[in-house]
């Protein structure tokens, strides 16, 4: 079932003439991470904010659930749905436990819960207990955006909605972050909607990119299926879909092995480099590069599972270019 | 210099029981004047706040109105209040009012518009908003009006003896009345120390406010 329909859901602006989204329709299904891209003012974050209807739509309907979201009071609706933003919007007068106990209070959830979820959270956001009591001001900028997160999580929303969360991080903080919000997202498997214009951000998390220009949706797909065949010049240049190392780092090792049947044997002992097949072949490449341009062995287990070489990974990159569904 | 100190010490001591009748009666025409400015001055700051179009609009009239002098503002008023303590009250209130206003503005404007954005998705109702969110972040904002305000109340309060308010400033408009410096000091002296105590603690709160929000530890 989907989880999120919208059917040629339009906002326009009081005293705009041009939509800032225009009759747009798609379907999300539970569990997608779905990552809307698109230069700014391309309507990504107006569509977002129509989600937990921060902006009313002028036109279009919506169903979360398959319940109309209009149906609901807006505010009931909202504390259903996790929200992340840019500047995390921590309250400062508030400490990290308060501020994470925000929507569960409004839910009117009862202490002994609260107090054990606070604890769970900070857990899952890989945050020290004892930072409890202390305020969002204390706390770096990527240490806030975790109790951004886990404040968004608290009362175990299904959907959650991020407004470029990592946008004002620093590279180091950022790629963390988005590791840690894949980890979180492979044990929770929510719907989350997130929002970039930070394509190598949003190639790293997305299951599908809604790419939009001009209020309307111009391809949505998977990352791999847009750079593979890009719908129009413009998601070409978005994305620099001629970039053969940005396809590259959304191939695995596993996809080269995959086609080229290679026998398995024990791993040989020896201070050789190896690969594994969770690797991307952007690594593979570099680490067979750096090795002479000799062919690295793949270990899985313990297990010598194949080799790649530099001819394996041109294969593999022409192979998943051409050989895509329609 | 010390003399007149002295001779005002002794002139006091020989009117106590009026002294000390002044004082109340200037403590209590403050308070109250404060009091009423604030539940005044409150509300229509947060509604100028919330109102962006009208907001600006409201802040510069009450702006303007803080120039008009306060002696003005009595005399102004007695025509239609006539003479004693309510045409006194009214007049400092309408003193009072404008800095506690604008103060509220600004702190209520000062809100971070992430944090506004924030309460609002996760599902704040309007007043939650306003007092989870909003007014504590204010306060510091509000306390400091509310000093200024103070200030301005205790200090103006003197010329409410000019319109037979009373207060603390009977003995000025006695002593001047009577060329007699000494009269005006008991007078002036009381005024003095009331409002530096009302700028020093109501400062002191709002540093301390402050610096809670900034959470330097």
């Amino acid at each position: 079932m989907a989880l999120i329909v919208a059917d040629r859901l339009t906002k326009t602006f009081p005293g705009e003439t041009r939509p800032a989204v225009d009759q747009v329709s798609f379907e999300i299904k539970q569990g997608e991470f779905v990552v809307l891209l698109g230069p700014s003012g391309c309507g990504k974050t107006t569509l977002l904010k129509m989600i937990n209807r921060l902006y009313e739509p002028t036109a279009g309907q919506l169903l979360i659930d398959g319940v109309d979201a209009r149906s609901v009071p807006a505010t009931e609706l909202r504390r259903r749905i996790g929200y992340v933003i840019q500047q995390t919007g921590l309250f400062p007068h508030l400490t990290v436990e308060q501020n994470i106990a925000v929507v569960p209070q409004l839910l009117k959830w009862d202490r002994r819960r609260i107090e054990a979820r606070i604890d769970e959270l900070l857990d899952l956001v890989d945050l020290p207990r004892s930072y409890r009591k202390r305020h969002p001001r204390q706390l770096s900028g990527g240490e806030q955006q975790r109790v951004g997160l886990a404040r968004a999580l608290a009362a175990d929303p299904t959907l959650m909605l991020m407004d470029e969360p990592f946008g004002a991080l620093d590279a180091i903080t950022r790629a963390r972050l988005q590791d840690e919000l894949l980890r979180i997202q492979q044990r929770l498997h929510k719907t989350i909607l997130f929002v970039t214009h930070d394509v190598d951000e949003a190639l790293r998390l997305a299951d599908r990119l809604l790419i939009m220009r001009a209020g309307r949706i111009v391809q949505f797909d998977t990352p791999l299926a847009v750079l593979a065949e890009p719908a129009d010049d413009f998601v070409r240049d978005l994305l620099g879909a001629d970039d053969v190392l940005r396809r590259l780092s959304l191939l695995t090792v596993a996809d080269a092995l995959a086609s080229n049947g290679a026998s398995e044997r024990l791993a040989e002992n020896g201070a050789q480099e190896t690969l594994k097949p969770g690797d991307t072949l952007r690594e593979a490449l570099i680490r067979v590069l750096r090795a002479g341009g000799q062919a690295l062995p793949v270990v899985a287990d313990g297990r010598n599972v194949g080799e790649i070489a530099p001819d394996t990974i041109a294969s593999a990159l022409t192979r998943k270019t051409h050989a895509l569904p329609d | 210099m010390i003399d007149l100190l002295i001779d005002a010490y002794q002139y006091f001591l020989a009117n106590q029981s009026r002294f000390w009748t002044a004082a109340t009666q200037h403590l209590w025409i403050s308070s109250a004047a404060l009091a009423i400015s604030i539940a005044a001055g409150l509300p229509l700051g947060v509604w100028t706040a919330h109102e962006a179009r009208i907001g600006q609009w409201a802040i510069n009239l009450f702006g303007a109105l803080r120039l008009v002098p306060s002696l003005a503002v009595l005399f102004l008023v007695q025509p239609y209040l006539g003479i004693g303590t309510t045409p006194a009250l009214v007049a400092l209130t309408l003193l009072a009012i404008p800095p506690v206003l604008i103060a509220t503005y600004a702190g209520v404007r000062s809100v971070d518009s992430g944090v506004r954005e924030a309460a609002r998705g996760m599902g704040m109702t309007a007043g939650q908003i306003l007092w989870r969110v909003e007014l504590p972040l204010a306060l510091p904002s509000i306390v400091g009006g509310v000093r200024t305000a103070a200030v301005e109340v205790i200090a103006s309060a003197t010329l409410a003896a000019f319109i037979g308010g009373g207060g603390l400033g009977i003995f000025i408009t006695r002593g001047y009345a009577l060329f007699d410096t000494r009269i005006m000091l008991v007078g002036a002296i009381p005024v003095a120390l009331l409002a530096l105590m009302a700028e020093l603690s109501l400062g002191w709160m709002q540093r301390r406010l402050a610096s809670g929000l900034g959470a330097a530890t």
